[in-house]
């Protein structure tokens, strides 16, 4: 091993891989060889055994669905008001000085800490959820927008000017484009977050969703259970982050050149 | 009358923490004839690129006008191409985009914008590089695709700052022949900022040298090589003598330049 020297692609998922074995390993080893008590802590088998009785008889796939549905819909209609405000306050610094004092403010407000008020002003359905949702990750996404948009190299902004390009024409054809990867790496890092709050939300008050099961299990003490919804979070992220990533790679692919 | 006059101009930058302002270009007066290829030679930091920047309208003068054809300069515009000594080629465009950008903004068709680009891709050498990305040239090639650039948008004159600065000495030299070959196709009015005397004295019919910060022109030699120039030019006797005396003066400002840095 040498710093900074790259390792190849094939080693690169095999090496991956061999974490979540070693860890699957220790965890069985764990509770399998009798170290940790059931109550505590579920063994890899029965979580499989459970996760598929809830998966087969219990409706958990409707769960599931419900939750993707809550994370992208408030996600979404986060994403497409923080994206306007988020380039007019990178490519305009009076609009930034107007906004950005109340947004980095705002930002460390817990969204967690809002369920109540948001029970309170929305109820306990749907639109308390994608509330939850939005709050946690609207600011995020304003602010990193505009710095994406700010960061925008200079001498290319002055290169487009010298072209006889206008001031819209500055924002639609350079600025917006130039921070085009960016955003997108925002928006996939931000999505992330946003699976995390709505787990949240749905710990309070819901009939329905992951977190919803999740608290139902902590009733019961099924602990196997618990940790199978945890992972099914985990595995719909890792994936929905690959996705992503790819995504963003095939859409901008003049910027990993 | 003179395409682009230069009157007056002087700029200085607010000092920090309420100081003096801090010249950086004294009043400067310069007449540019059509067709002249004007190379402005100077040490770092004289303000040379400074008074480049403001001809662009990308920079603002403290004191002073810029009048392009009898027409005070305002602000940047397609009528003053420019080419920077960084690379700016938009990196998410192709090189057909690229020499495009102009007159796209300018709303001509898409069909004349493409041949447009493509004819000016061809005088640069670059034709069939149409759909490559910036990145995926040399730092010679994104060059001649930003001259093209430049060129595309048929400005009135055409401002260089340092261009080929940061290229090797070899493709400087090929360089420096194509765009030489392009004025004498187009005979464009050029200024044209460099720091490397050889380049000033090769490029154009008029040197005028700077004198360190805060620059002011220090004096102008007429350089009377004859047009079209070949890089044999470079060998010759009447080149040395030009260059010993542009020399001569640099030298003794790049000394004060170099004394005076902080």
């Amino acid at each position: 091993m040498k710093p900074l020297q790259p390792v190849a692609p094939g080693r690169r998922i095999a090496l991956g891989v061999a974490f979540f074995v070693v860890f699957v390993g220790l965890w069985a080893a764990a509770t399998l060889g009798g170290f940790v008590s059931k109550t505590f802590l579920a063994d890899p088998l029965s979580m499989l055994r459970s996760g598929w009785e809830l998966l087969a008889r219990q409706g958990f796939a409707h769960d599931i669905g419900m939750t993707m549905w809550r994370v992208l819909g408030g996600f979404a209609i986060a994403a497409l008001l923080a994206l306007p405000l988020g380039v007019a306050m990178g490519a305009y610094k009076p609009v930034e000085a107007f906004f950005e004092p109340f947004v980095s403010f705002a930002r460390y407000l817990p969204a967690s800490a809002f369920i109540p008020l948001l029970i309170l002003w929305a109820g306990i359905g749907e639109a308390q959820k994608l509330a939850v949702i939005f709050l946690g990750s609207f600011f995020q996404l304003v602010l990193m927008i505009a710095v994406s948009v700010g960061q925008v190299r200079r001498d290319l902004v002055e290169a487009a000017y010298t072209l006889g390009a206008r001031d819209w024409g500055i924002v639609r054809r350079v600025l917006i484009p130039a921070s085009a990867p960016s955003i997108a790496e925002t928006l996939r890092l931000v999505l992330g977050w946003a699976w995390t709050y709505v787990i949240v939300a749905e710990l309070i008050g819901a009939s329905s969703g992951i977190g919803h099961m999740i608290t139902d299990s902590q009733a019961l003490l099924a602990t196997d259970q618990i940790i199978f919804g945890i992972i099914t979070i985990g595995v719909i992220g890792l994936v929905s982050d690959l996705g992503f990533k790819r995504l963003n790679r095939r859409l901008f692919r003049w910027a990993s050149l | 009358m003179s395409r682009l006059s230069i009157r007056g101009v002087a700029r200085s930058f607010p000092g920090l923490h309420g100081a003096a302002p801090v010249p950086a270009l004294q009043p400067t007066d310069l007449e540019v004839a059509d067709n002249d290829f004007i190379t402005v030679l100077g040490p770092s930091g004289c303000g040379k690129s400074t008074l480049l920047r403001i001809v662009a309208g990308l920079d603002v003068p403290t004191s002073g006008e810029v009048r392009l054809d009898g027409a005070p300069v305002h602000g940047p515009g397609a009528d003053r191409g420019m080419v920077f000594q960084s690379y700016t080629l938009f990196p998410w465009l192709t090189v057909l985009q690229n020499v495009c950008f102009g007159l796209r903004e300018q709303g001509l068709p898409e069909a004349q914008q493409r041949e447009i680009a493509a004819r000016y891709l061809h005088e640069v050498g670059l034709a069939g590089f149409e759909s490559h990305y910036p990145k995926q040239l040399s730092g010679g090639m994104q060059q001649r695709v930003a001259l093209a650039r430049a060129l595309a948008n048929d400005p009135k004159i055409l401002l260089l700052d340092e261009p080929f600065g940061a290229l090797d000495h070899q493709t400087r030299a090929l360089m420096q022949e194509l765009l030489l070959s392009v004025w004498g196709q187009h005979r464009k009015t050029v200024l044209f900022v460099t720091h490397d005397i050889d380049e000033a004295i090769f490029m154009g019919n008029r040197c005028v040298v700077f004198s360190a910060r805060p620059g002011r022109i220090k004096r102008e030699f007429a350089i009377d090589l004859p047009y079209p120039r070949h890089y044999t030019v470079k060998t010759t006797a009447r080149f040395s003598e030009l260059k010993a005396q542009v020399t001569e003066d640099i030298r003794a400002e790049s000394l004060k330049a170099a004394l005076s840095q902080p």
